[in-house]
């Protein structure tokens, strides 16, 4: 819970040294609490003050990170129950399980399914995050796991048995394994371990949320940080309900011993790909930090990462490109040129079709500030003049030599409009579709 | 230390709507819940999510090829297709009198009377009639229809902001429900909402589509309308209570991803499994956050979506 300037000014020295750049006192606790200054700034707060500080500051839920490199994963620190009253921030890693016991071939087809995954949409690289591994004994289970650390993979050790996750922590080296030892499991007694190679550690109670908030105290108490949570779902009602619980506790009631993130196992209750994909898709929207598939298909993976972007995104900003002439394929002057708006997902379905064509063309993008093409028409922000003004300020006609524009099927009925704005010029009207671009393209050039 | 209190006590309910009488075999109510979905732990779900499987009166020439090999012979004949979709496991048929659209046939009142008849003979189940989505032919058309059904309460639609009024009249006069349909935006939907209440149908014959994008095409600005219109309601705004349905079929089978696997990166994998899910996933993702009836297309994903919400109520 945020701390108002006041309540920090209480615990500062009160001595107006003015060591940490600021006048007073009470205008760097102002400062804090505006978050535009950092408390080591000044030198000389107690350890105690120090303390409560940190802790009113830390997030409601923890930040906890996994894996290294570029493929780092950082699940947590969100901060609201629904997405519209903010934005939720850090996606859900998605994992694959795959058990140590599997022989060479498969389980390294298995880690290159997973490190091998990657697939564009609305302009940016979608893919998995790692592997959880299931013990073996300790030489096996070590080899296993250097296998995906090795390909970049992210790491979740799932033994119970202290010297097999030992043997897994260290051949994750400096990779930040998360430890899942089984929902039943003492988490407290594997705390050392954790730390002693920053892991994160999760901690379960099956169904039992006073049980886990005592497990995580004890866990906490046995000096680890970074928990995550595994509530125990033993069916689809649980798998809503009790993320539910979860992130009202800690970010409605400030409740620490439940803010961490929530692992999940939508294979387990489930009979197929395509159930295990629908309750996926079910924590996706609604609270897990982490997700375990037991299957990965890769139609069921791409629908997920598409959801998981979706629902990522920033409610207030629609992922956008800059509004501009865009060159498919190297255009020339006779090549044909298209309109549309500069909402990404509109920008990249046409921009996709054109490029799958194989033919070259002229791209121009109105700026119609994120909106698609039909809602930004019914919001007056794509209409015959901002078409024609995006016309004039790209100087679109002095590079090509002919004066014809195709406009987006959705708003045919702009085109008498926009012959009047641009005049001499020819209005187009290109399917309602982008999937139906290449044809119309393959037209448009034999005419 | 104990964990807080987390129960949200709230001071509305969702609006319980009943579709089907007569010689409906089969009525389903939806609504009627006073928790976020599926939240047994602090509210009752006092029904689950319906499901509705569209029909149209017309050949439908811009559907998906798996759609059409689904589907088979049937799609030529809105009676049987119903019938086949009754067998699939429908509770709801929302028959689509698209031929009626100018461009696509033009038909009018009498044919609409005719395929209405037809179909509420060859199914037990409740109907949705939509009209073509043409000022003009919706009214034509969902007059005659709400008609010929007297005595069935079905519910015709959309009743949108530009039309709302002969087809909430025809509702009224024949005892159907109506379904209010606003652009995704809250105050439109409470808008429209009492623009409705205001002729004076009850709200128990009120439902609201607040519109949706599918999977990857807007699914999440309809996951956060909904998500408000559902906590206003909730919290005892009455002119937003009213149960929520979405034509997820109609959005999810156009997408390029359940349409074609022509030229699509191999990541996307398997054409019939992606398409599959792109329904049943966007699907869920609305029933995540508070539809209660959704207009689907597939059988395939009609069954997915009927098991997902039978685990889901089996909290209750
Ligand atoms: C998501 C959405 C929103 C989001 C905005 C998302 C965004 N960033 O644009 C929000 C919730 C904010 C919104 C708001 C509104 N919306 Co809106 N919205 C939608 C929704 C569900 C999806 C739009 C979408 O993202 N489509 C996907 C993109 C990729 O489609 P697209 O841009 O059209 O591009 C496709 C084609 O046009 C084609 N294409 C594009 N460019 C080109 C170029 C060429 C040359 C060619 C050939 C083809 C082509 O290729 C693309 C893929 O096929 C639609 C309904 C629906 N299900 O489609 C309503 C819809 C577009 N909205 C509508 C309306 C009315 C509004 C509002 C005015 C209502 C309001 N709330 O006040 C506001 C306006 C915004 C404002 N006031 O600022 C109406 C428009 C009605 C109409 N037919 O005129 C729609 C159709 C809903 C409806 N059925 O009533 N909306
Ligand atoms: S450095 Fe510390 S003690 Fe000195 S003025 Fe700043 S806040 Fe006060």
């Amino acid at each position: 819970m945020a701390l108002s300037g006041i309540q920090i000014y209480k615990v500062l020295p009160q001595t107006n040294c003015k060591e940490c750049g600021v006048a007073t006192c009470l205008a760097f606790a102002m400062k804090l609490a505006a978050r535009q200054a950092e408390l080591s700034a000044c030198p000389y707060v107690s350890d105690e003050a120090k303390a409560m500080l940190d802790t009113a500051a830390a997030p409601p839920i923890r930040l906890i990170t996994l894996g290294a490199g570029d493929r780092k994963l950082e699940v947590g620190n969100e901060t609201v129950v629904y997405r519209h009253e903010k934005t939720f921030v850090h996606q859900p890693g998605l994992f694959l399980r795959l058990p140590a016991s599997l022989s060479d071939a498969d389980f390294a087809a298995g880690v290159d399914k997973v490190a091998g995954y990657t697939v564009e949409r609305v302009g940016q690289m979608l893919r998995t995050d790692g592997v959880a591994i299931e013990g073996a004994s300790a030489d096996a289970f070590a080899a296993r796991v250097k296998q995906a650390v090795d390909k970049g993979l992210a790491v979740i050790l799932l033994a119970s048995d202290p010297a097999v996750i030992e043997a897994g922590l260290a051949a994750a080296g400096n990779t930040k394994p998360l430890i899942y030892a089984g929902a039943g499991a003492d988490s407290a007694a594997l705390a050392p371990l954790a730390k002693k190679y920053s892991a994160s550690l999760t901690v379960g109670a099956a169904g039992d949320l006073e049980a886990l908030a005592a497990a995580t105290e004890k866990a906490v108490a046995a000096g680890a940080e970074d928990l995550v949570l595994d509530p125990g779902m033993t069916g689809w009602a649980d798998a809503l309900a009790l993320p539910a619980q979860l992130r009202r506790a800690a970010i409605k009631k400030n409740f620490k011993q439940l803010g961490y993130p929530i692992i999940a196992f939508p294979g387990s209750l489930s009979d197929s790909a395509e159930e295990e994909a629908m309750l996926a898709s079910l924590l996706i929207g609604k609270y897990a930090g982490l997700i375990v598939l037991d299957r990965f298909d890769q139609a069921v993976v791409y629908s997920l990462l598409a959801l998981r972007q979706n629902i990522y995104t920033d409610p207030q900003k629609p992922i956008q490109v800059s509004p501009g002439l865009y060159e498919i394929g190297e255009p020339e002057p006779g090549s044909p040129l298209l309109v549309t708006t500069n909402f990404s997902l509109t920008y990249f379905s046409v921009a996709g079709e054109v490029e799958g064509s194989g033919r070259k063309a002229w791209l121009l993008v109105a700026d119609s500030e994120g909106l698609s093409v039909l809602t930004a028409w019914a919001a007056g922000k794509f209409d015959a003049e901002a078409i024609a003004k995006a016309v004039k300020t790209t100087g679109v006609a002095e590079k090509i030599n002919h004066k014809s524009i195709v406009l987006p099927g959705a708003v045919a009925g702009l085109s008498g409009e926009l012959e009047e704005e641009l005049p001499g010029w020819k209005v187009l009207v290109g399917p309602r579709e982008s999937i139906g671009i290449p044809s119309y393209l393959k037209l448009l050039a034999s005419q | 230390m104990a964990v807080p209190e987390v129960k949200e006590k709230y001071a509305g309910r969702i609006q319980e709507v009943t579709l089907g009488a007569g010689s409906r075999g089969k009525t389903v109510a939806i609504g009627g819940e006073s928790t976020l979905p599926f939240l047994h732990f602090e509210g009752t779900v006092a029904n689950r999510p319906a499901i509705a499987i569209e029909v149209s009166d017309r050949e439908p020439d811009d559907w998906s090829p798996l759609l059409k090999e689904a589907w088979g012979d049937v799609m030529g004949d809105p009676a049987k297709w119903a019938a086949k979709a009754e067998e699939l496991g429908a509770d709801v048929i929302a028959l689509s009198l698209d031929s009626a659209h100018p461009e696509r046939g033009n038909t009018g009142a009498d044919d609409a009377r005719k395929t209405v008849r037809k179909v509420l003979e060859a199914t037990t189940l409740p109907l949705i009639v939509y009209g073509p989505g043409q000022k003009d032919k919706d009214n034509e058309v969902l007059v005659a229809a709400a008609e010929e059904a007297k005595g069935e309460r079905i519910a015709i639609g959309n009743a949108e902001e530009k039309n709302y009024r002969t087809i909430v009249a025809a509702a009224l006069a024949n005892d159907q429900v109506v379904i209010a349909k606003s652009p995704m935006d809250v105050n439109l939907a409470k808008q429209l909402n009492v623009l409705i209440g205001d002729m004076g149908i009850p709200k128990d014959r009120i439902i609201m589509d607040p519109t949706t994008g599918a999977l990857g095409y807007g699914v999440e600005y309809s996951y956060s309308v909904m998500e408000r219109v559902r906590l206003a309601a909730l919290g005892g705004d009455a002119t937003l209570q009213q149960p929520m349905v979405l034509t997820v079929g109609y959005e999810a089978w156009r997408t390029k991803e359940a349409r074609t696997n022509d030229e699509v990166p191999q990541e996307w994998g398997d054409w019939a499994q992606r398409a599959i899910l792109w329904e049943a996933n966007t699907a869920i993702t609305l029933v995540n956050t508070g539809a209660n009836l959704l207009v689907l297309r597939h059988p395939q994903s009609v069954a997915l979506v009927r098991k997902a919400i039978d685990r889901l109520m089996a909290g209750a």
